[in-house]
């Protein structure tokens, strides 16, 4: 048997470890600015690139995305070489790999702020963008199964499987999710449109926490927790069972983010049904993490890599366990829309995702190096100031979402809402918000002691960028007909391919009804499409990220009735690409707020909500007031609508500025008449048309396009 | 866009069931497989991470 010499690369794990923690730092920063955004509207600084609507896209992307993608790429860099015992494929596609991600993250840097999105949470990148990410990911992938092909273990160990199917999966839930007709070079329209694109959207928010945030983490969980308890995983079986399942099984439970909303009932029920069923492949992967430190506790004690990984792998726990139960109707009615969604949300992010990147990074850092931590005392402190501050974040936004809940919910003896000013619930709320950032505050200054802590490690000791080894050439004719799994399993190719099939069959079946049966979107015959100042408004309202904010979903509660008015049918959204259904109210649900107010409200609000409702939290729009809207691509726009299906008369693209401007006068009259000193070419009168429009339709007063 | 591509498909409607049952045979498979697997291969398995 020859035995081969070759090194690993470990440059490239470094390059991306670094990337995860400066992006992680900036992305844990713009998260405590949003936090105290909402603690005092000062924070949104008065300036539209900073305002909470553009700030939190940046922050979801920022952590997801730059500091946990990076992180991902780390931890699989490492493992997948030394578990394949081969170099990565090709140093070439490692480097085009991690420039490529780092240039989509400044992309999505430059582009949020400027308020390019899309308006579809977790993917709001503009589509040059999401192109870009298709051929980094692409490039990934040929670099990552080039290493699985040209290994010396003809084995593929378990890590590898959960990495097969984060590279197969994330590449389908991205392509799915932004199929969009550009209508210029930083704007489109995606081709699905109301409870399609909440289908297919949330289909892909799920399983980006699924197959971004959990399976490469587990992947990574089973290479490094057993190399670092000096002790192999705890049951190999249970990993076997706990794959398969966990992939069949995530990838069906999407619609429980959209309970009690216009999506059809069976397709709740699916979604529910599969969530509940999640538990067992979740807590079957916590339980084998935990149980591989049976005998080994008292390590626990001794090496903080181990309380990191300790704390991440019972913060999976924790989540997974509230994730199905937050999916049975009756907890979600009341947890919906509120903050207990959001303390939900951390305990995966901070505790999870976070400690398990600095428990790999503690571990990894000083070895690459060929050095020892410089500080363990700091590193201890890192995880006692970064626990704390989970539990200050989740135990203030689990009082806050419950309050808040309740305060809605509330009637008085008299059966009529005890709380009916919205506003009320917000302030009641507003010290946890502090609190809230207090717990950010206390997280992130742990990381930045690990920052300290690691450029001295990296300084007390050098890189090792190409690591030698040595193995044994893997035999060419190697076939083992003696087990299924075993068969399969050294064969990437036609794993990967089932594991494709796995999820796809999944996604296919939660969506393709909705596409296909007509009965399942009853369509309304007064619902209109949006006339072209209603439209231009609409693309102002994505631009702002109003979404981030406020609903466009009134449940069939009475609470929400009486408070916002006719609950919300599938068929009325049946013009709307993207859909804006928003999935937490920071502020009121605003599907009725059309004709709720006189336009003169709407100026008066949008140039200052304080002035209308003392102590809102809501940034000032004063900008909407002198910028003059931009109808350059106006006809484009209608064109791409009527390549979607929007009936609009054809050559109406011809017509519509001229609609437009009429409309706009009308409105700018109105205004001018209660004394607001407004001109009809301003973005305000286009967000105002809109606004007025909203929820309008199925009341018969529509001013929306007649079609023939 | 897509309704009318997918309503054009004849029978469309067995699809489902037979995703369920590959779904199901699936995990019998993968069960009894489990339950019937070499211990040593596992344990090699399991070793790979200390592999030096």
């Amino acid at each position: 048997m020859v035995v081969e010499k070759f090194s690993y690369d470990n440059k490239i794990v470094r390059d991306f470890a670094i990337a995860s923690i400066v992006f992680g730092v900036v992305g844990m920063l713009v998260g405590l600015l949003a936090a105290l955004q909402l603690f005092n509207p000062i924070h949104n600084m008065a300036n539209q690139y900073t305002t909470f609507g553009r700030i939190r896209p940046l922050h979801t992307n920022a952590v997801i995305f730059a500091f946990v993608g990076n992180a991902i790429f780390m931890g699989l860099y490492y493992s997948l070489q030394r578990v394949c015992k081969a170099r990565m494929f090709s140093d070439v596609l490692s480097k085009i790999h991690f420039w490529g991600w780092q240039l989509i993250i400044v992309s999505a840097v430059a582009t949020l702020p400027l308020g390019m999105t899309t308006g579809k949470e977790y993917a709001e990148l503009e589509w040059p963008i999401d192109i870009m990410i298709a051929i980094v990911w692409v490039v990934f992938a040929v670099n990552m199964f080039g290493t699985i092909f040209k290994r010396r273990e003809k084995h593929i160990y378990v890590a590898v499987w959960f990495y097969i199917a984060t590279v197969v999966t994330v590449a389908v839930l991205h392509i799915v999710n932004s199929v969009e007709i550009p209508v210029s070079f930083f704007k489109s329209y995606p081709v699905y449109a109301g409870v399609q694109d909440a289908l297919v959207q949330w289909w892909y928010g799920h399983n980006a926490v699924a197959f971004f945030l959990t399976t490469p983490y587990l992947g990574m969980m089973y290479y490094f927790l057993p190399k670092m308890a000096g002790r192999p995983v705890y049951s190999y079986k249970l990993s076997i069972i706990h794959f398969w399942s966990l992939i069949f099984i995530y990838i069906w439970a999407g619609p429980h983010h959209l309970l009690y909303s216009a999506l059809p009932d069976w397709a709740q029920s699916l979604g529910v049904a599969f969530s509940i069923m999640l538990l067992a492949p979740s807590w079957g992967g916590m339980i084998n993490g935990l149980l591989t430190l049976r005998g080994a506790w008292d390590k626990v004690r001794d090496d903080v890599t181990l309380k990191f990984m300790v704390v991440a792998i019972t913060c999976y726990g924790m989540a997974t366990f509230e994730g199905p139960m937050l999916s049975l109707k009756n907890v979600n009615a009341i947890a919906h829309f509120t903050d207990w969604i959001i303390a939900h949300v951390h305990i995966g992010a901070l505790g999870w995702n976070g400690f398990l990147t600095f428990g790999i990074l503690y571990w990894l850092i000083p070895r690459i190096y060929k050095t020892t931590l410089y500080s363990k005392k700091m590193a201890a402190l890192h995880f006692w100031i970064g626990t704390l501050g989970i539990v200050f974040y989740a135990a203030s936004m689990y009082w806050a979402g419950i309050t808040q809940s309740l305060m809605w919910k509330q009637f008085t003896p008299f059966g009529i809402l005890q709380y009916p000013n919205f506003l009320e619930t917000v302030i009641a709320i507003v010290p946890m918000y502090l609190i809230r950032a207090l717990g950010g505050a206390m997280y992130l200054t742990g990381v930045i002691v690990m920052v300290v802590n690691l450029i001295k490690t990296a300084k007390q000791g050098s890189l090792e960028a190409n690591e030698a080894a040595e193995a044994p050439a893997l035999e060419k004719d190697y076939v083992d007909k003696s087990s299924k799994h075993r068969w399969l399993e050294t064969r990437p190719g036609k794993f990967a391919l089932l594991a494709t099939i796995a999820i796809i069959i999944g996604g296919a079946i939660e969506m393709i009804p909705t596409f296909m049966i007509k009965s399942n979107i009853p369509t309304i015959s007064s619902v209109k499409p949006y006339t072209p100042l209603e439209l231009q408004g609409r693309d102002l309202y994505i631009r702002e990220g109003c979404y981030n904010c406020h609903s466009q979903m009134i449940r069939p509660f009475r609470s929400e009735t009486e408070r916002y008015g006719e609950y919300s049918k599938a068929g009325e959204y049946v013009y709307d690409h993207p859909f804006q259904w928003g999935s937490k109210r920071i502020g009121p649900d605003l599907m009725r707020i059309g004709k709720k107010y006189p336009n003169l409200w709407h100026y008066n609000h949008m140039e200052n909500p304080q002035n209308v409702s003392p102590g809102s939290i809501m940034p000032v729009y004063t900008w909407l007031l002198k910028q003059n809207l931009d109808n350059s691509t106006l006809e484009s726009k209608i064109k791409v609508m009527q390549t979607l299906g929007v009936p609009y008369a054809p050559g109406y693209e011809k017509q519509a500025l001229q609609d437009l401007n009429k409309q706009a006068e009308e409105i700018a009259q109105d205004l001018q008449k209660s004394g607001a000193p407004a001109q009809s070419n301003k973005e305000i009168i286009a967000l105002i048309a809109y606004l007025q429009r909203m929820g309008t339709d199925i009341k018969g007063d529509t001013t929306g396009v007649r079609v023939k | 866009m897509f309704d009318q591509i997918l309503t054009s498909i004849e029978g469309i409607a067995i699809y489902p069931m037979f995703s369920l049952g590959i779904f199901f045979l699936f995990f019998v498979g993968l069960l009894i497989w489990v339950m019937k697997v070499d211990k040593k291969y596992l344990d090699k398995m399991s070793e790979i991470p200390f592999e030096k």
